[in-house]
């Protein structure tokens, strides 16, 4: 019986909401498929993890720790993978795809000689084989691809599976790490945290809010952190807006930022110019206040506010806190 | 020291794109092409550190010839040394995997102290290219990188994390892969554009890097494309004015659809 291995993505131990998705796409698919469900954690400790993974429903848990993983970036894990990989020959390995997922997945897929596919949205089991749906060209054509052959590496994107529970009492394995002189060529001299923890960064926020020129200034990005908080959404930016050095760079959002499609997008103050449509208009839902008609990211949005942010945005803010406290 | 910098030319993000009906490949013809707008940065990087340590830029591309020669010579035009394109038919629709082979052989003979990549295409936007390129030559992948620094043999490159970054020193050789925004891209000086042209541009065919045209093309490539449409078009939403109602009426939608 195949095997079908979800990668489990996490912060200090504790599952990212993207692990969770992916097991429950996992866990559909691979009944299709016929495989087991296996959930794979590489890390310092499984302790943070085990509740939460075992909600999700993996037949098995393969367990890699060493703190290692944490002081040699990506490599360690990618050579712990791969041994992995090719000697139990799982047909699917699931990652995330975020810039750590994406770095795993194609550091394994070149080791093992593996097909990858990033960005998938959406999955797929048609005559017995993994379908995976994408979309490319900024959002402007969906493609549907195949792994050849086997293993199949998946990236999966953040928020577009949804995490349903499903409890099973899998059965846990150490496995062994491995890590070569290699590995450790590169490694981390310190970490430097920039941002205040608690919103969740733009890659994995199933909510947005993204602020542009129309903001005026830096210090008017307060209206749309405000309005994040309550919707307990990520903050995005407009390149007109980062290039202009209101807010750092990790926050872009198009072409040459970050590609997002998150539940809900909101554009405050963004005219949608392509490159930033680029990035964004695969959103499930989008809204946007502008005060101009006539900006072209009115014809994207499910709801759209003609008006002035200044009022708007912080009404908006105060309007959904009195309704969240009701 | 030997810098490489791997560019790559794309469509132009406001042109359409045709994909091909039979391989669902892109039709790089019909569209404008424009050199892969990170890549401007990995190029920039790579001038910045020859401009403080001394030593050869190279830029690297794989593609068709002669369109791809566009994004050497402008490389060329901003200062670097010289150009190697990677050109054959049998590479016709390689993926990414099957990319980063094709610039693993290549980029061995070139023997870099320091490979220089974008942290992504905006045409293909997997961000795979970088990492399996590391593996294959067996050198340190550094990725999303916003800050490079080089000194006694040693890189040390801030690497983003997530609310973050993390510091990392590896040995050289290595393969850093950059993010908008390391740097301010300088533009090419009519100087610059004119001494282009006498720089040298090696055209590289499979056979002149050892390439296996098993391992490449459409047929090499593991994954393969089996549908392509365009997105459907969305439906216009729901447009209110303004009229000190917006906001309520827009709190309205969220709740309704369980935002809140
Ligand atoms: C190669 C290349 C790559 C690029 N990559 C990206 C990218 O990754 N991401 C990106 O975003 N852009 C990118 N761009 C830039 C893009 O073309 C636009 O210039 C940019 O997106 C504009 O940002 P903006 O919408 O914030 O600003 P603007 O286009 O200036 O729009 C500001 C909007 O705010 C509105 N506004 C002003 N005041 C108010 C108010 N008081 N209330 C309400 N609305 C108000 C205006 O009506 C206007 O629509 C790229 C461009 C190039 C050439
Ligand atoms: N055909 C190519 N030729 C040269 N470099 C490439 C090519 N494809 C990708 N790259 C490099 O790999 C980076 C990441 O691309 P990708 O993995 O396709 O998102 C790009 O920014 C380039 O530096």
């Amino acid at each position: 019986m195949g095997e079908f291995w979800v990668v489990i993505d996490h912060e200090a131990g504790e599952p990212r909401k993207v692990s969770l998705q992916m097991l429950s796409a996992g866990r559909t698919h691979s009944g299709e498929l016929g495989h087991d469900l296996v959930a794979v954690f590489t890390g310092a400790a499984y302790d943070g993890s085990r509740e939460r993974v075992a909600r999700y429903g993996p037949a098995r848990v393969l367990i890699a720790e060493s703190d290692e993983f944490e002081s040699h970036p990506v490599q360690p894990v990618i050579e712990t993978l791969a041994g992995l990989v090719a000697e139990r020959k799982p047909d699917v390995v699931a990652f995330a795809s975020t810039p750590y997922g994406k770095d795993l997945a194609s550091g394994v897929a070149a080791r093992v000689r593996a097909g990858v596919l990033a960005d998938v949205v959406d999955l797929e089991v048609a005559d017995g084989d993994l379908v995976c749906g994408m979309s490319v060209f900024g959002g402007a054509t969906n493609v549907r691809c195949r792994v050849k052959g086997s293993p199949k590496i998946v990236c999966l994107k953040p928020n577009a599976f949804v995490a349903e529970e499903s409890p099973s009492e899998p059965a846990e394995e150490r496995v062994d790490v491995r890590i070569s002189d290699d590995a450790r060529a590169a490694k981390v001299t310190e970490r430097v945290q920039e941002e205040a923890a608690g919103r969740p960064n733009v890659e994995e926020a199933a909510i947005i809010v993204s602020g542009g020129r129309g903001l005026g200034g830096p210090e008017n990005f307060k209206l749309v952190e405000d309005l994040a908080d309550v919707l307990g959404a990520g903050v995005g930016a407009s390149r007109a807006a980062v290039d202009a050095g209101w807010y750092p760079h990790q926050h872009q959002v198009g072409q040459t930022g970050k590609t997002v499609s998150p539940q809900l997008y909101i554009a405050v103050g963004i005219s949608g110019a392509i490159q930033h449509r680029a990035g964004m208009q695969t959103s499930k839902t989008i809204v946007a206040i502008n005060k101009d008609a006539d900006a072209p990211i009115f014809k994207l949005v499910d709801f759209g506010v003609v008006g002035d942010l200044f009022k708007v945005v912080p009404a908006v803010t105060e309007e959904l806190r009195k309704r969240k406290g009701s | 020291m030997n810098i490489v910098v791997c560019v790559k030319r794309v469509p132009d993000t406001a042109a359409e794109k045709k994909l091909d009906p039979e391989d669902f490949t892109l039709d790089r013809e019909s569209v404008e092409s424009i050199m892969n707008p990170v890549d401007e940065y990995g190029v920039e990087e790579a001038l910045r550190l020859k401009d403080e340590h001394g030593g050869e830029v190279t830029i690297l591309t794989m593609g068709p010839e002669p369109a791809e020669k566009q994004a050497v010579r402008k490389a060329l035009a901003l200062g670097a040394d010289r150009g190697v394109l990677v050109t054959d038919d049998a590479i016709h629709g390689s993926d990414a995997l099957a990319t980063a082979y094709v610039l693993a052989l290549a980029l061995a003979d070139l023997e870099p102290d320091l490979v220089i990549l974008g942290s992504e295409s905006t045409d293909a936007r997997t961000s795979l290219v970088p990492q399996a390129l590391a593996q294959l030559l067996a050198m340190p992948g550094l990725t999303n990188v916003k800050k490079i620094e080089v000194a006694d043999g040693k890189v040390t490159v801030h690497r983003e994390e997530e609310g973050g970054h993390a510091v990392v020193e590896a040995s050289l050789p290595a393969v850093v892969s950059v993010v908008k925004g390391i740097n301010e891209p300088r533009y090419a000086t009519l100087k610059g554009i004119m001494s282009a042209k006498q720089k040298p541009v090696d055209v590289l065919s499979g056979d002149d890097i050892g390439l296996d045209p098993a391992e490449v093309g459409l047929a090499g490539s593991r994954t393969e494309v089996v549908e392509a449409v365009p997105r459907p078009p969305k439906e216009q939403g729901t447009i209110v004015q303004d009229e000190g109602d917006g906001a309520a009426k827009l709190a309205d939608f969220l709740q309704q659809n369980k935002f809140v």
